[in-house]
C-alpha cells in the first residue's frame, strides 16, 4: 500500500532534485528503499552509503520503516566549520 | 551552554559578555575564517546551509558532551548560514575554564565534532565561476556510518 511522506533534500541532493522539499507517495518499505527510489527518478550522484538519514529530525538508520505522515531528509555529507 | 545558529554576522565581543566568570582563569576562543583558498582553487565567497532543526540539536548534544567530559565553566558555539565573503567568521567557539587544559582541550572537541556531525553544508564559490559542494564528489570520502 502506498504511503505518503514529506522528503527535504540538503545541499547537492537538493540541487539535483531542483527543490527542497516535496510529498512523496511511495510503496518503500525502509528509508534505505526510498532513497533508493528517488535516487533512480533523480539521477542523484551520492551512493547511500555516502548519505545519512533523518527521520522526523532526528539521525536514523536507514533501514527504519517509513509511514505515512513521517518526515524524512536525506543528508549528505556535511562540511560545516 | 549555548549554542546558535545565525544567518547573521557573528560579533565575539557581544557573545563573549555572556561568558564573563570571575570563576574562569582561562578563557579560550577559536574562530574558524573564510580563507581564499581551497585545494588549490582561488575561493571568492563561501554559501553554508543547515537543517536548522537537527543541526541545533547536534550541536546543543557536543557541548553537553564537551561539558561531561572537561571541567569547564561555560561554553558557546555559533555557526553561520547564507552567504559569507572571504576573512568572515564562518563558527566561532569559546569556553571558559579555572585553568587553560580543559578550556583548550574542550574547544578542540567542540570544532571537530562540529565540522563531523552538525547537519550543515558548505558551497564554495571559485574565481572561475564554478561552484562546488565540499566534500560531495561521489568518488569523495565516505560519509560517517549510519546510525
Amino acid at each position: 500500500m502506498k504511503k505518503t511522506v514529506l522528503v527535504r533534500y540538503f545541499a547537492i541532493l537538493r540541487e539535483q532534485r531542483g527543490l527542497g522539499e516535496e510529498q512523496v507517495s511511495t510503496s518503500a518499505a525502509t528509508a534505505r528503499d526510498l532513497y533508493e527510489e528517488l535516487r533512480g527518478l533523480h539521477r542523484f550522484t551520492l551512493p547511500s552509503g555516502n548519505v545519512r538519514v533523518a527521520l522526523n529530525d532526528e539521525f536514523g538508520p536507514w533501514e527504519s520503516e517509513i509511514r505515512s505522515g513521517d518526515a524524512l531528509a536525506f543528508l549528505p555529507p556535511v562540511a560545516g566549520g | 551552554m549555548k549554542f546558535e545558529l545565525t544567518s547573521s554576522e557573528i560579533t565575539p565581543t557581544a557573545l563573549l559578555s555572556a561568558l564573563d566568570d570571575t570563576a574562569a582563569g582561562a578563557c579560550v576562543t577559536f574562530e574558524g575564517r573564510v580563507r581564499s583558498q581551497n585545494e588549490g582553487r582561488a575561493v571568492l565567497a563561501l554559501e553554508y546551509e543547515a537543517y536548522a532543526p537537527l543541526a541545533q540539536k547536534e550541536g546543543e548534544r557536543i557541548l553537553s558532551e564537551a561539558a561531561a567530559r572537561f571541567s569547564v565553566l561555560g561554553i558557546a558555539c555559533v555557526h553561520r548560514t547564507g552567504r559569507l565573503v572571504l576573512g568572515d567568521l564562518a563558527v566561532w567557539v569559546a569556553v571558559t575554564s579555572k585553568h587553560r587544559a580543559e578550556a583548550f582541550e574542550a574547544s578542540r572537541y567542540v570544532i571537530d565534532q562540529v565540522k563531523a556531525r552538525v547537519p550543515i553544508w558548505k558551497k564554495e564559490h571559485y574565481s572561475d565561476g564554478s561552484t562546488g559542494w565540499i566534500n560531495c564528489a561521489p568518488s569523495g570520502p565516505a560519509g560517517p556510518a549510519p546510525a
